[in-house]
């Protein structure tokens, strides 16, 4: 079956990288192809497979370079777990019933208790009932700071992800002005500013955003020029994956450049192959990537569906390696909101986890939807 | 960071081992190839991506070259009364009307279809207007004491107005602004001379058309004391001048007449007095009698004496002074006109001079003539009045024949030939908000049976106005015959709607349709109490249309659907009205059929606190001829209707309010289904009429009414002069207060995602009919599509009996669909495109051969617009297959939008079906069909211009008309082959060697200020058409664009949200 990995095992061969994955006391032994790792799907087969727990639901963990204990439950942190490898990548798989959370995080398997964090929290120590904060299955990003390497640093670009009405985004914005350097020396121009942050709103939340940051773009469009209804019309249209670049009030804070040292949990060391596309296009270049916003049909059967999108006649590497570049951008957080060509939806970036949003939001509309 | 989304696709998936194997080969493959070229690989698909943005439509030449025999943007006419005038001006030789208004504006109209619009660069009320006589020329006067000259020249065959100079009378240094302030402006007849009264009580001549003050020849209020006796000098001060008249057969001579009473006869030649006539009232104007003996003067005391005229005897009493209607006090007769007629007495024509106790609040003109006597009382301020008669200064008598009466709200001209002094109807200047507008609906080709029909029908409503033809005809039009029959429908505050024939530069008023009838008002009682209290004395005859006042505000016309090929019409109002309509030439006495429709089905805990539904009349009703309600179908709860739609020829009728939607056979006149779209938790839609903001716009409106009406206007008003400017100013000062008010409150915006249980998420916005595959590809049926606020389309699908057995089969309906656009913003447009991609044709249509059938075959799509982007589904499996977004990307949300057909201008026959999108920024755009591609955009309405967007209407053809002010429709055009604007020939021999036809700029500023005005803070977007110069010149200047923006952004002012 596994005749692609097994070839070429075990020799110093680089594009081989060695597994070593541990369910249990038992551990089995293969080899991956590092350069194509294939997805995290077909490698949890492959896991139940060579453990022989084909029907068991387990948690798949790594340990990092750090020696922290991490999951792997999706293609990116698998992909990050191959590509970081070295040159052993070693696996922790428990069953998914007996799964210990705790143990993932940072410092798990060297367990070396950090000085400060004891001081601070004296109980630390203390075997305190561990508050589980989500099951790792239930990850979903909240918001996250994207772009950084391009950005100049006195810029932050937030994207704030927006599942259904659980949580208000939550802030308001103002007009106001700012001092900005022209060839004709300092001069004052509109802008447009965060006023307020509702308590316990998403924006708050994050603590990406604050009260007087300038707000520069919506969703890669600079909003220079535009009143503040605009804005704030962008912003609602978006208001499902809105993507705002702010300039902070508070520029103490910013994200500090070439201080990669931290691997902890992969924030900034995720762009090994991406950076090449922002090499080619430094500006923010939006695709069509619009599976969040997905319709819902109700046909006369009364049971509501998501809206697929019409198939493109074009079966072919475009589309396939359209795929890869999509994926590819969005796992950099780049998530474009523009569908400016208006090249027919592609399709195939469908996700569960979209689908399962879209149920969601379906079974909080049951209520409404009247069907004759 | 935070784990990736997908990571739910790894919990529970088993992948057999085969398939595995498989997927990662084939991954193999690809990787291999994407890690060894990943970079040029990936280059490439940016580039291509690049590539693909480039190659937008945009950037296609031979589409560009296309895109410019389609579409092309002109404002060309503006339909309808300007919004306060403030000065009429009249040419007895070119027999040309002009009003100026208090924004600046000029507007010349003479025969219809001639009419020509002038701005002046400052943003000041005109005062004055003067026609310069026997010239193509005038002059006019603003409140900032300038001077303009004005001329009428032709260029290219056509005349052009245009401003050629201005001027501003300064006095020596030191001097008080009073001594320059013009108050009587006399252009002489020797055409080169104005002579110009001031408050000083001196008169300036300057010299035309440099506007060369003459300071040899000014008339100094010295000068005449030295002229004047002993007894005379010591009574009077010299104050303003009131009036300046030239002797009407003497240009040596000319009347000045000075407020506090006193008037001499000026010699020019020999610079003296030759009478003088002393009145112990205060001086308001003057009349000089045709043949030079005789001066009629007005006073502010509400009386007017005549003077007769002689060299000789010095008369210190009038010869006759009355005052017509004393003897209690009285109020100015501000103007007054003497007119001898070849038979009988002459006419005393005047303005004002009531009782000021019990009739001082009335705006009233008063003829006297023989026994008749009339004192005409207007519903709005007299803004200015003109008696048109006589031209020829050799006839003996005047012979007046009509009264022209500029009034705040319209535009009245009186027959003085025929008994009875009937109106004569205007052709243009129609006073559109004789009742407040509410909506429009515009129907384009009207088949010319329908349209005879209701030009007879009208024409019945027309039968108390005079025959007289339109008495001001000067220039002629040569504009080509309007090239299909357009009807434009108002609907009103009243509850009337008016069809006007839009096809050409006139907006002529067709047919006037009351729905009053319908339903009992308190209005049947309070006419007859009027009817009472109407006394024989003051003689006052109301007069005009203009009645701002609506009985009932539930009567509103919210929505209007016209069938042009079968005369049925469809109109719904404010209390959830639906009237069914049909066209019928004979007077009929009928019952209007009347069914309730509950839109919430019985849903519990409810509680409408809105107004009442009306009353519908029981029994029979008599209906004139022209449209006659049948069926009146009346939502429960009564909340407004908001989308309308009608379909003739299955007949059937789709009505929506706030609350849900439902479909009514009017044919069976049965109730086929009701939907109720509320969300439960949406308390404000059922707490009555459209929140607050609504309420207290009422209640500003009955205390401006209130206001209106128990305004007493002692003030007296000069005849040409600012009058109003106490009144209103009133207003602005509240204005501006509120709006510092809010600029104080912190402006702020929420950003939140919409949802579900926003309020007025079950509006229902828009509803559509049509023949389309919505269950299966095999079978076409009727369907209904309805869209709401809250993002959400509901299909339905019809079963219509057959023609035969229409009447006995019941008309069925079914759910068939609901699509639930995610981002929820509401839908304002339905549209199915067939199998070629083009909209399906209106219904009938295809039956009245004026469409080709849709095409049946190829498969169908559904174009939702809403008011954040478009989307195209396939049909009948709902697929979404292509979308344009608008506000995710320009933060402009659809307001308005029509398909339309663009022909081409160079190839015949040629033309396409786009969209024609109007935003909330005032943008216009064609969005192309069926690939959503956007076209071309243009500025067209200023942001802040709300009512004007919200008054938007497009044409079928690719024009428009939106909304200038309460009283004014701007027509634009998209289309270069469809533009309808005034061209005209405005030629006075005499004056033919004056307009020397001029080279360089080769449009007039008349034309360019008035785009500069209009286009507003929006650049011209990415669509720059060779267009004309000076429009480039102001566009393309960056800063004066910057600093319009500004300035219109500094004017915003809002609330804290």
């Amino acid at each position: 079956m596994n005749r692609g990995h097994r070839h070429g095992a075990g020799s110093g061969c680089l594009g081989t990288m060695e597994v070593k994955s541990k369910f249990g006391a038992e551990f089995r032994r293969f080899s991956l192809e590092r350069s194509k790792p294939g997805k995290f799907e077909e490698f949890y087969g492959l896991l139940q497979h060579v453990h022989k727990i084909p029907n068991v639901d387990v948690l798949v963990g790594y340990a990092d370079i750090h020696g922290d204990l991490l999951p792997i439950n999706n293609d990116d942190n698998y992909h990050k777990a191959v590509s970081t490898a070295n040159p052993l990548l070693r696996i922790f798989i428990q069953k998914k019933e007996e799964a210990d959370y705790s143990a993932f995080g940072t410092d798990t398997l060297i367990k070396k208790k950090n000085v400060l964090t004891n001081v601070l929290r004296p109980d630390n120590h203390r075997k305190k009932p561990h508050i589980v904060i989500s099951m790792p299955q239930d990850f979903r990003p909240v918001s996250s700071i994207i772009d950084v390497d391009i950005l100049p640093e006195t810029h932050r670009r937030v994207r704030l992800y927006k599942y259904g009405t659980e949580k208000p985004l939550g802030f308001y914005i103002r007009d106001g002005s700012s001092v900005r350097v022209t060839p004709h020396g300092l001069e004052k121009v509109p802008g447009i500013f965060i006023s307020r942050l509702v308590p316990g709103g998403l924006a708050q939340s994050t603590g990406l955003l604050a009260v007087n940051d300038e707000v520069l773009e919506v969703n890669g469009i600079e909003v220079s020029g535009k009143s503040l209804d605009q804005v704030t019309d962008m912003m609602i249209a978006n208001s499902r994956n809105l993507i705002i670049t702010v300039r902070p009030a508070n520029q103490r804070n910013n994200v500090v450049r070439n201080s990669r040292t931290s691997g902890s949990s992969g924030q900034s060391t995720d762009n090994s192959l991406l950076s090449y596309s922002q090499q080619v296009e430094p500006s923010f270049e939006p695709e069509d990537e619009d599976s969040e916003e997905d319709d819902i049909i109700i046909e006369d059967n009364g049971v509501p569906q998501q809206i697929p999108k019409a198939v493109p006649d074009a079966e072919s590497l475009e589309s396939l390696t359209q795929i890869e570049l999509s994926f590819e951008s969005e796992q950099n957080g780049f998530i474009p909101s523009n569908d400016v060509s208006l090249a027919p939806i592609a399709s195939g970036t469908n996700t569960e986890f979209e689908a399962r949003a879209a149920d969601q939001k379906l079974l909080e509309e049951d209520g409404t939807i009247i069907t004759l | 960071m935070p784990s990736n989304p997908r990571t739910q696709e790894a919990s529970g998936r088993h992948l057999s081992v085969g398939a595995f194997s498989r997927t990662l080969l084939d991954t193999f493959k690809a990787t291999v190839l994407t890690s060894s070229l990943s970079s040029t690989l990936i280059g490439l698909q940016w580039a291509a991506a690049n590539m693909r943005r480039f190659l937008r439509p945009g950037h296609d030449p031979a589409r560009e070259r296309l895109k410019r025999d389609l579409f092309q943007f002109n404002k060309t006419v503006e339909h309808g009364f300007p919004h306060q005038p403030s000065a009429l001006g009249y040419s007895p030789s070119l027999r040309i009307l002009a009003i100026g208004t208090r924004s600046g504006a000029v507007k010349l109209y003479g025969a219809p279809g001639v009419e020509f619009m002038g701005l002046h660069r400052e943003n000041n009320a005109v005062v004055q207007i003067h026609f310069l006589p026997g010239q193509c020329k005038l002059a006019t006067l603003l409140d900032d004491n300038s001077l303009h000259l004005w001329s009428l020249k032709v260029r290219d065959g056509v005349s052009e107005l245009q401003e050629d100079e201005s001027f501003t009378l300064r006095g020596p240094p030191g001097a008080a602004p009073s001594a320059t302030q013009i108050t009587v402006v006399l252009p002489h007849s020797c055409q080169e001379l104005l002579y110009l009264g001031t408050e000083s009580g001196n008169v300036f001549v300057v010299q035309l058309p440099s506007f060369r003050v003459l300071e040899d020849q000014t008339i100094s209020s010295d000068a005449v004391l030295q002229g004047l006796p002993e007894e005379a000098r010591q009574r009077r001060v010299f104050e303003m001048v009131e009036a300046l008249q030239e002797h009407p057969r003497d240009s040596s001579q000319i009347l000045i007449g000075y407020s506090r009473g006193l008037v001499i006869i000026w010699d020019l030649q020999r610079s003296r007095v030759l009478c003088h006539f002393l009145s112990s009232q205060q001086l308001e104007n003057v009349s000089w009698q045709r043949d030079g003996r005789l001066i009629v003067t007005c006073h502010s005391d509400g009386s007017h004496c005549q003077w007769p005229v002689s060299s000789d005897t010095q008369q210190p009493e009038p010869l006759r002074s009355s005052m017509p209607y004393g003897p209690f006090p009285c109020k100015a007769i501000t103007k007054i006109f003497w007119l001898t007629t070849k038979k009988g007495l002459p006419f005393t024509i005047f303005q004002g001079g009531m009782p000021r106790a019990s009739y001082g609040d009335r705006h009233c003109i008063s003829v006297f003539h023989n026994s008749q006597q009339t004192a005409f009382d207007f519903t709005s301020r007299v803004i200015d009045f003109t008696v048109l008669a006589e031209v020829d200064p050799s006839a003996a008598f005047d012979n007046p024949y009509a009264l022209v009466v500029l009034a705040e709200e319209e535009l009245v001209v009186i027959d003085l030939q025929t008994a009875g002094w009937p109106q004569v109807q205007p052709p243009y200047l129609a006073s559109l908000h004789c009742s407040a507008i509410t909506c429009s609906h515009h129907v384009s080709n009207i088949p010319l049976k329908l349209w005879e029909r209701i030009i007879a029908a009208g024409s019945r409503q027309n039968a108390h106005f005079s025959a007289m033809k339109w008495p001001i005809d000067g220039g002629t039009t040569l504009a080509p015959p309007p090239p299909q029959r357009d009807l434009l429908l108002t609907g009103h505050e009243d509850g009337t709607v008016r069809f006007w024939d839009a096809s050409g530069v006139c907006l002529r008023l067709l047919f006037r349709l009351s729905t009053v009838r319908v339903f009992l008002t308190d209005t049947d009682a309070s006419e007859s109490l009027n009817a009472q209290g109407e006394e024989e004395w003051p003689p006052l005859r109301k007069v005009g249309s203009f009645d701002p006042y609506s009985d009932d505000p539930r009567l509103g016309i919210q929505k209007i659907f016209l069938c042009k090929y079968s005369g049925y019409l469809a109109v719904a109002g404010t209390a959830g009205q639906v009237l069914v309509l049909e066209l019928n030439d004979e007077a009929a006495e009928h019952t209007v059929e009347e069914v309730e429709v509950d839109l919430l089905q019985d849903q519990e805990g409810y509680r409408w606190k809105g107004h009442e539904r009306l009353a519908a009349r029981s029994g029979a009703v008599c209906f004139e001829p022209g449209f006659q309600p049948f069926v009146l179908v009346q939502c429960q709860p009564p909340a407004v209707v908001t989308s309308l739609a009608l379909h003739s020829e299955w007949r059937l009728v789709a009505f929506g309010t706030s609350h849900g939607f439902g479909l009514f056979d009017h044919h069976q006149r049965r109730q086929v289904f009701v939907k109720c779209t509320l969300h439960p938790s949406d308390q404000l839609a059922l707490e009555g009429p459209l929140s607050r903001v609504k309420s207290l716009k009422k209640s500003l409106r009955q205390s401006f009414r209130r206001m209106r009406h128990s305004r007493v206007s002692s003030r007296k008003c000069r005849p040409a002069g600012a009058p109003g400017e106490m009144q209103t100013a009133g207003i602005t000062k509240a204005e501006r207060t509120g709006l510092q008010n809010m600029e104080l409150a912190p402006v702020q915006r929420k950003i939140e995602a919409r949802s579900a249980e926003d309020s007025f998420t079950g509006f229902v916005r828009t509803l559509y009919f049509a023949d389309t595959y919505l269950r299966d590809s095999s079978r076409h049926c009727p369907s209904l599509w309805a869209g709401t606020n809250g993002g959400t389309v509901y299909a339905f699908s019809l079963r219509v009996p057959p023609a035969e057995r229409r009447m006995d089969e019941p008309v069925w309906a079914e759910q068939a669909k609901e699509i639930q656009l995610m981002h929820r913003a509401p839908v304002v447009g339905i549209l199915v495109l067939d199998g070629h991609s083009v909209p399906l044709p209106e219904p009938l249509e295809v039956a009245h051969d004026l469409s080709k059938s849709p095409d049946m075959q190829g498969s169908h799509q559904l174009l939702v617009v809403s008011e954040e982007q478009f989307k195209v589904f396939t049909l009948p499996k709902v697929s979404a297959k292509l979308k344009l977004k608008l506000t995710a990307l320009e933060g402009s949300r659809v307001r308005r939008v029509g398909v339309a057909h663009f022909g081409s201008c160079r190839v015949e026959d040629y033309g396409e079906h786009h969209l024609a999108v109007l935003t909330n920024l005032g943008d216009i755009q064609v969005v192309s069909l069926p690939l959503l591609k956007p076209q071309v955009r243009y500025s067209c309405i200023r942001r802040e211009d709300v009512s004007g967007i919200a008054s938007c209407v497009f044409t079928k053809y690719g024009q428009g008309f939106y909304l200038i002010s309460p009283s004014e429709f701007e027509r634009f055009s998209l289309s270069t082959k469809w533009l309808v604007e005034p061209r005209c020939l405005v030629d006075s021999s005499k004056t033919r060697n004056h307009s020397c036809p001029s080279n360089g700029n080769s449009m007039g500023p008349e034309k360019a200020v008035g785009r500069a005005r209009n286009s507003g803070s929006q650049s011209d977007g990415e669509e720059k058409k060779p267009g004309p110069v000076m429009e480039h010149a102001l566009l393309n200047d960056e800063r004066v664009l910057k600093e319009i923006q500004s300035t219109l952004e500094g004017d915003r002012g809002y609330g804290a949200s």
